[in-house]
């Protein structure tokens, strides 16, 4: 399993949108992914488990990818999570 | 999981008044246990759960002012003197001897008072303790009431819970909550779940979206929390792999240091996952009866061999 934390840089946090974004692109890989803060995590492949965290933007969030192909969910999810605006 | 309470946080809940006004709300309440300080008061402090909230009643109130003015000092000084007390409670709206509040002030502990009694008020903050201070997880599943059953339904995404839940709730049962089931260990053995408040009601079902189970089918169909007695384990159906197929042992799986019963379902076109989890919770119900079926058959055919030879 890998472990990473970036700042989230959707300014108006992972509100609905993203979270769907995001649920589109963790469905792509086998690994399992998690994603939270401050302890709470939820799957990053549900999109009520994702919107239920209520994470503000601009904070620190943990990305946790375990699977054969962690690396590259690892990759995909921290950059758009980084990157995408 | 919340590690602590602030004082701040019973001082609300449980309506108290503050005495001695300025600081010291913000102390921390890390432990579930109250304490009610007599010994200490009688100057015996070994073992004096100094981290717990002091409770101070009729009985204790009495005891200190049936003595000599420079005891009274001394006790209550060196009660005041921990650094880690949260905070001391009057009940029945006692009144607090002055040097009380000058010790207090200067450690900077509160000082509050309800007009509750003693017994009342022990039984209210613990309840609210425990419920704070549970230990807490967050799973990826789905938490459905099935005739009484609260059954958690876990698998990986995209298997069918959610689809699954619906037909449940088509049948008449309750959703407590979906993607998302907030888990509390309320006692050593129980465990409750509960929907992060967010998602009160909601499922997610591919190609519809997110739909609100309470309005569509009714106050009926939804609750709020519900014990959590059993897991069903959903998996893609794997040509080859061994299922259970008599059920003699149950399968125990740990939740929090909480073991629970734990079926796996193998999910194939055409099976019906809502019937088969119906059936698992009449047959948990049935088991905490005292009946087994698996074993019952197990036992038949033993004794019919033995009958045999």
């Amino acid at each position: 399993m890998i472990t990473t934390t970036v700042t989230l840089i959707f300014p108006e946090g992972m509100h609905a949108r993203p979270a769907s974004e995001l649920v589109k692109l963790a469905g792509k890989f086998n690994s399992e992914i998690r994603i939270g803060q401050n302890g709470k995590f939820a799957n990053a492949k549900s999109i009520l488990g994702l919107m239920s965290l209520g994470i503000a933007g601009g904070t620190p969030i943990t990305i946790e990818c375990d699977g054969q192909d962690e690396t590259e969910a690892m990759e995909k999810v921290s950059r758009f999570l980084t990157e995408t605006a | 999981m919340a590690e602590f309470v602030t004082v701040a946080d019973v001082f609300e809940e449980m309506k108290l008044e503050l005495v001695n006004q300025g600081t010291g709300l913000e102390r921390k309440v890390e432990t579930i246990e109250v304490n009610r300080p007599g010994f200490a008061l009688s100057g015996f402090l070994m073992y004096y759960p100094s981290e717990r909230i002091q409770i101070l009643g009729r009985t204790e109130m009495a005891y200190l002012h049936s003595l000599p003015e420079e005891d009274i000092k001394d006790r209550v000084l060196r009660m005041c003197s921990f650094e880690n007390t949260p905070c001391f409670i009057f009940t029945r709206g006692l009144d607090i001897p002055a040097i009380f509040m000058e010790a207090s002030e200067k450690s900077g502990i509160p000082l509050l008072r309800t007009h509750h009694s003693t017994p009342r008020l022990l039984s209210q903050i613990t309840s609210f303790l425990e419920i704070r201070l549970a230990p807490e997880t967050l799973v990826h599943g789905v938490l459905v009431d099935v005739y009484g059953i609260g059954i958690l339904m876990t698998g990986s995404s995209g298997i069918g819970k959610s689809e699954t839940a619906l037909e449940l709730l088509k049948r008449g049962h309750r959703l407590v909550a979906d993607d998302a089931v907030e888990i509390r260990q309320i006692s050593d053995d129980t465990l409750v779940g509960t929907v992060p408040p967010l998602l009160q009601y909601l499922l997610e079902i591919r190609g519809l979206g997110v739909i609100n189970a309470m309005t569509l089918f009714g106050a009926g169909a939804v609750r709020t929390h519900k014990r959590i007695e059993m897991i069903v384990e959903l998996e893609a159906w794997e040509e080859g792999r061994p299922y259970d197929r008599l059920g003699l042992d149950d399968v125990k799986k740990k939740i929090l240091g909480v073991e629970l019963t734990s079926v796996t379902v193998p999910v194939r076109p055409g099976r019906n996952l809502a019937v088969i989890i119906e059936v698992a919770a009449m047959n948990q119900r049935l088991k905490r009866m005292g009946y087994h079926a698996a074993k019952e058959l197990s036992e038949k055919l033993l004794s019919s061999i033995q009958d045999q030879g």
